[in-house]
């Protein structure tokens, strides 16, 4: 008997598709964000302002897991920006794969934004990457503010958590120091924004990071 | 229901590890798998109990049966900027365990992958 050394990710073929959907994305200067929370932290409402905030004739797609239903698809499409939903059928997160399929014939030169709601929940979707520029966890403060804690895979990668349903704050427990300081524990360099999507509050910080990061794609595929 | 999609979870990871215990095999044609090492990083978010059940349901009746899951833990491993010190975490504490430093950097935790493969070649 003999034991072989083996230098492998066990998810190298999803790594290796998301590698070249980001090659995709970077050839046409595409922001691509995978937005991760748990269950009702309020994604789809992110989503919603988003879209409310952006003009007409911005060049924005949306992708959107769910284990069943195409409720948060046609929650989306009344914006009228090209939407689609991936039903995993079981399955708790969105793989490489899924997003590259439900890419399927879109022309990703009529895109500079794509933004993809991950399955509701704070575990699995850290393990796959979609080929995304960042990650950008949102975090309600109807749930405890030591989940940064609890789930520090998730909070280790993202690049922005977004605080979301800070109406709530007079009727919940939760403590919004607390809550920063325990993200910044599991990542220094998280970028941190309070917004309340029912309240239409913060909105304005969020629409300008999003630009920010855009202009950033832009200019990365200028400069190519 | 948490349970259910936890194992929801193990199990997707199991297949890709079948995955890619059969692309390995597939180059050594006639060796007889024995053993599978993996390492699982305590931030990788993957519970090594429920991923070696599904990997056993995954290889039930099938070709590769009997085979040996060997997880190992990978611990969570910081590095400071300011003196290079790397050190294991413990009770969430972050900060640097030389220097004090509050701002250090992953290192080790993250992994999900191979470590070996026990086998019989002919």
């Amino acid at each position: 008997m003999s034991r072989v050394p083996l230098e492998r990710k066990v998810l190298s073929e999803n790594d290796r598709m998301a590698a070249d959907l980001r090659a995709r994305f970077a050839r046409h200067g595409i922001l691509c964000l995978n937005l991760i929370s748990s269950p009702g932290a309020g994604k789809t409402a992110l989503l919603e302002r988003t879209l409310g905030a952006l003009g007409r004739d911005e060049r924005v797609a949306v992708l959107t897991g769910d284990i069943q239903t195409d409720n948060d698809a046609r929650r989306l499409a009344r914006f009228g920006f090209p939407v689609r939903q991936i039903t995993t059928g079981g399955t708790c997160h969105l793989d490489a794969r899924m997003v590259d399929r439900a890419l399927g014939e879109w022309q990703l030169d009529q895109l500079d934004l794509l933004l993809v709601e991950n399955v509701g929940n704070l575990v699995c979707p850290a393990s796959y990457d979609l080929g995304e520029e960042a990650k950008v966890v949102v975090l309600s403060v109807a749930e405890g503010d030591d989940k940064p804690l609890k789930y520090p895979a998730i909070f280790s990668k993202a690049e922005l958590l977004v605080l979301n349903k800070t109406d709530l704050l007079p009727y919940v427990p939760f403590n919004l120091a607390q809550a920063r300081e325990n993200a910044r524990r599991m990542n220094p360099g998280i970028e941190i924004l309070e917004v309340s999507c029912t309240a239409e509050k913060g909105i304005d910080s969020w629409m300008r990071w999003l630009d920010g990061r855009r202009e950033k794609a832009k200019r990365a595929v200028r400069e190519r | 229901m948490k349970r259910a999609a936890v194992a929801m979870h193990e199990l997707s990871i199991a297949k890709s590890v079948l995955e890619g215990v059969r692309a390995e095999l597939a180059q050594r044609p006639g060796a007889r798998l024995q053993k599978v090492g993996l390492r699982v990083g305590e931030l990788s978010g993957v519970n090594a109990d429920a991923l070696s059940f599904s990997f056993e349901v995954l290889v039930k009746g099938t070709d590769l049966e009997p085979v040996t899951l060997e997880i190992e833990s990978g611990p969570r491993l910081q590095r400071c900027p300011e003196c290079n010190n790397e050190f294991t975490v413990e009770n969430d504490d972050l900060a640097c365990s030389n220097c004090g430093a509050s701002r250090t950097e992953c290192v080790g935790g993250q992994e999900l992958e191979f470590t070996y493969l026990e086998l019989e070649e002919p």
